[in-house]
């Protein structure tokens, strides 16, 4: 049987992140996820962005690439067409997947590459100091938005939908458990899957937006989303909340399927 | 660390280990603030105490949700 | 042996063919297209992959990726593609990611004129990405070279663990001429693999000539891999002294064996007056004029570079010692004169023929600047 040890580079430790900071959470998670599955640590890349969250594969065992900011899929395209027997799982911030690597994700859903992407949402630029990203909700306080962003939000995991992804989930690092399922039905699902973890950045946002400490954070997490099936019956309601749950789960051919099919 | 045996509901025996790691900790409060049954109090040098080991359920809670890997709980059956 | 009538373009993919190429990402753009389009066709017949990226961002990235998997990766771009690219081919620097980018140079700045030739990114080839570091540039000037130097690229990315860059453009990359292709695969140089226990394989350890041994992922031996300065087993840091030392042999790897890259190749009477020194497609120009000056019995000589960079410094620098000018033929504003001059320091004249109307240099305008030297 193989434990979440076996994934971990404890001589690395302790890791570079914030007190309470949920990139933490996550590796453990995906350590977990990966041992349950006892997937190979040689057989798994864990493929970062930059940012936060990308000095994840600082800290595993298994192999690893850290590319440029927001390319992480479009590197992880080709490491699986090369290495189609290795587990890519790729890790992205909200400013890595949706900002500057918006457009690779929606072409890596669109492909149905078969690669699982993890997007810790901490709602900011954590790495540069805070600033807004595409997935900070409007009027949210930020270090680039002192009187509320103006600009609004957008729901990346009904992109990944649109776009053609063949699994879609959204879950807290509150939802400890629910995170670690999703996370291995995304790593064995077969084509393109994309997880999105919203998470507690109490250095940035959490003291910009008041939101206190990072048990305070968890909470608050925890107040914000509600379950899918409910989030569908709300009416009017829907903006004060994040929905959580599985958003898709749907076979379709993956990319490499398709071009050995056509070649 | 502490180590502590205590009926379980069953009347069995269960020994629970409770590890923190003072090196990895990182003092967030998350396990003190989640831990469902309490067993955690925050010291005075702001590190979690394990003060009622005796009412630890083993749901590993706080195991998952430390994000330093500074606690793990030990269950044997 | 065998000949074909191919054009640029084409040689290029064949030659990459030839050199063990299994994987093309690329995104279209003129005058490099066909090359993709080939690649679209021969790739899949060799069990390879062909992607079409969603722009040459990730075109590189994917042949980065498609490289640390172990496969022979290129892609093939011109001006506003080959900007976007900048950041990537920093990249492979820094991770040191063997690959090749065929660069068919078209007339810029920013879109410019799509179909038409300029050789005004040899030093966008040289210092496009930020940082400090070397890299290899080579550029042919037949058909016949864009063959042979696509298969030399490929092996110098193996044998240096650095990416390639193959400068053509817009007209040597639509030129038809006769290739003559040999019967038996050219030798093929293969990146340093690691060895022993796979426990105490560090990715980025220097081996024989400073090239760490690489793993690909699936591998055995765990391979990390990032742009983050990094030590030597691949974990992000930023030390002082560990980023000195990084860059220090991302530097010396290449400098110190620069002799193995294609030498600049002379044509012409054994004491020369002038040299024309000259790269790419201006070089027929450039030959043609040497040889109707030596017709008339002058002694002018012709200097063919086939690497830019490094810079072949002291090689043109022994030759300033010997002739009385050097005539730099170049289509742009007098980008690698500078470079020339450099290395002459002082020894001799140093003055450019150049073209930056669209056009190819033609011997008659070299002829004219010859007069006047
Ligand atoms: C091309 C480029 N632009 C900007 C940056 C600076 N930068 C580094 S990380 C980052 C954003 C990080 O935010 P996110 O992706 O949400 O990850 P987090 O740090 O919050 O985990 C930015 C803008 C960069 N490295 N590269
Ligand atoms: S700045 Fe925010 S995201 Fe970055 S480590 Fe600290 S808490 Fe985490
Ligand atoms: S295992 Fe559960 S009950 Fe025991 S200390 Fe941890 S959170 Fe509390
Ligand atoms: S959750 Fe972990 S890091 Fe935070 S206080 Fe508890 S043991 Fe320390």
């Amino acid at each position: 049987m193989a434990s979440y040890r076996d994934y971990l580079a404890w001589e690395r430790l302790p890791h570079l992140w914030c007190a309470g900071c949920g990139h933490g959470v996550i590796l453990k998670a995906l350590t977990l996820a990966l041992a349950a599955l006892e997937v190979p640590p040689d057989k798994v890349v864990v493929a970062s962005g930059i940012g936060c969250s990308g000095r994840i594969g600082d800290y595993v065992t298994t192999h690893r690439f850290q590319g440029t900011h927001g390319r992480t899929l479009a590197f992880a395209t080709g490491i699986h067409l090369a290495r189609p027997e290795v587990k890519v799982i790729c890790v992205m911030g909200d400013g890595d997947a949706a900002a500057i690597g918006g457009n690779h994700l929606i072409h890596a859903a669109r492909r149905n590459v078969d690669l699982t992407a993890i997007v810790p949402n901490n709602l900011n630029y954590g790495m540069t100091g805070g600033q807004f990203s595409p997935l900070t909700p409007p009027a949210s306080i930020s270090s680039t938005s002192r009187q509320g962003k103006a600009e609004p939000a957008f729901d990346i995991c009904h992109l990944a939908v649109v776009a053609g992804a063949s699994y879609v989930a959204r879950t807290t690092v509150y939802h400890v458990t629910e995170m670690q399922k999703f996370l291995q039905e995304a790593i064995l699902k077969k084509g393109f899957s994309l997880l999105e973890v919203l998470t507690p950045c109490p250095t940035y946002y959490g003291r910009y937006n008041a939101l206190g400490e990072a048990a305070q954070m968890l909470e608050w997490l925890n107040r914000s989303v509600i379950p899918l099936a409910r989030y569908r019956q709300m009416s009017g309601d829907e903006a004060r909340y994040w929905w959580r749950g599985r958003l898709v789960d749907r076979e379709a051919p993956d990319f490499l399927s398709r071009l050995k099919g056509a070649g | 660390m502490v180590i502590l045996i205590l009926p379980a509901k069953t009347g069995k025996q269960r020994h629970i280990a409770i590890h923190l790691d003072h090196n990895l900790c990182k003092r967030c409060g998350i396990c003190v603030a989640f831990c469902p049954q309490g067993v955690f109090v925050t010291g005075d040098d702001g590190y979690p105490v394990v003060a009622a080991t005796e009412k630890c359920t083993g749901c590993q809670l706080c195991f998952y949700r430390c994000p330093d890997f500074a606690v793990e709980v030990e269950v044997d059956k | 042996m065998a000949t074909f009538f191919w054009q640029g373009n084409e040689a290029c993919a064949y030659g990459a063919m030839a050199a063990g190429a299994r994987f093309f990402a690329g995104y279209p753009i003129s005058p490099s297209s066909e090359i993709a389009e080939l690649c679209s066709r021969l790739l899949p017949e060799r069990e390879g992959i062909y992607v079409q990226m969603e722009d040459e961002i990730a075109s590189l990235a994917a042949v980065i990726g498609a490289s640390v998997g172990g496969m022979r990766a290129f892609t093939a771009t011109s001006g506003p593609g080959f900007s976007l690219m900048q950041e990537n081919l920093g990249f492979a620097v820094m991770a040191e990611v063997p690959c090749v980018i065929i660069h068919a140079q078209r007339f810029g700045p920013a879109t410019g004129i799509a179909t038409a030739p300029a050789q005004a990114d040899v030093m966008q080839a040289r210092w496009g990405t930020h940082g400090d570091y070397q890299m290899l540039v080579l550029s042919p000037s037949s058909v016949q070279e864009c063959y042979d130097l696509t298969v030399a690229a490929f092996n110098l990315a193996e044998r240096f663990r650095s990416p390639v860059i193959l400068l053509t453009d817009a007209a040597l990359a639509h030129l038809r001429e006769t290739v003559t292709v040999s019967d038996t695969p050219p030798p093929r140089h293969c990146r340093p693999q690691p060895e022993g226990d796979s426990a105490l394989y560090r990715p980025y350890a220097p081996g024989p000539d400073l090239i760490p041994a690489m793993a690909a992922f699936g591998d055995c031996y765990i391979q990390r891999v990032t742009g983050l300065v990094h030590d030597e087993q691949g974990y992000s840091s930023s030390a002082p002294a560990v980023a000195a030392g990084l860059v220090r042999r991302l530097q010396e790897k290449i400098l110190l064996y620069q002799d193995e890259l294609p030498s600049p190749v002379y044509t012409g009477p054994e004491e020369p007056e002038i040299l024309l020194v000259s790269y790419g497609i201006s070089v027929r120009a450039a030959q043609a004029a040497a040889q109707r000056a030596q017709a008339w019995g002058h002694r002018v000589g012709c200097l063919r570079l086939r690497a830019l960079w490094p810079f072949p410094e002291a090689v043109i620098g022994d030759w300033a010692r010997r002739v009385r000018a050097v005539l730099v033929v170049e289509m742009n504003y007098g980008q690698l004169r500078r470079e020339v001059e450099l290395a002459v320091a002082g020894r001799c004249r140093v003055s450019g023929v150049n073209r930056y109307d669209a056009e190819v240099v033609t011997s008659g305008e070299i002829l004219a600047a010859l007069t006047k030297s």
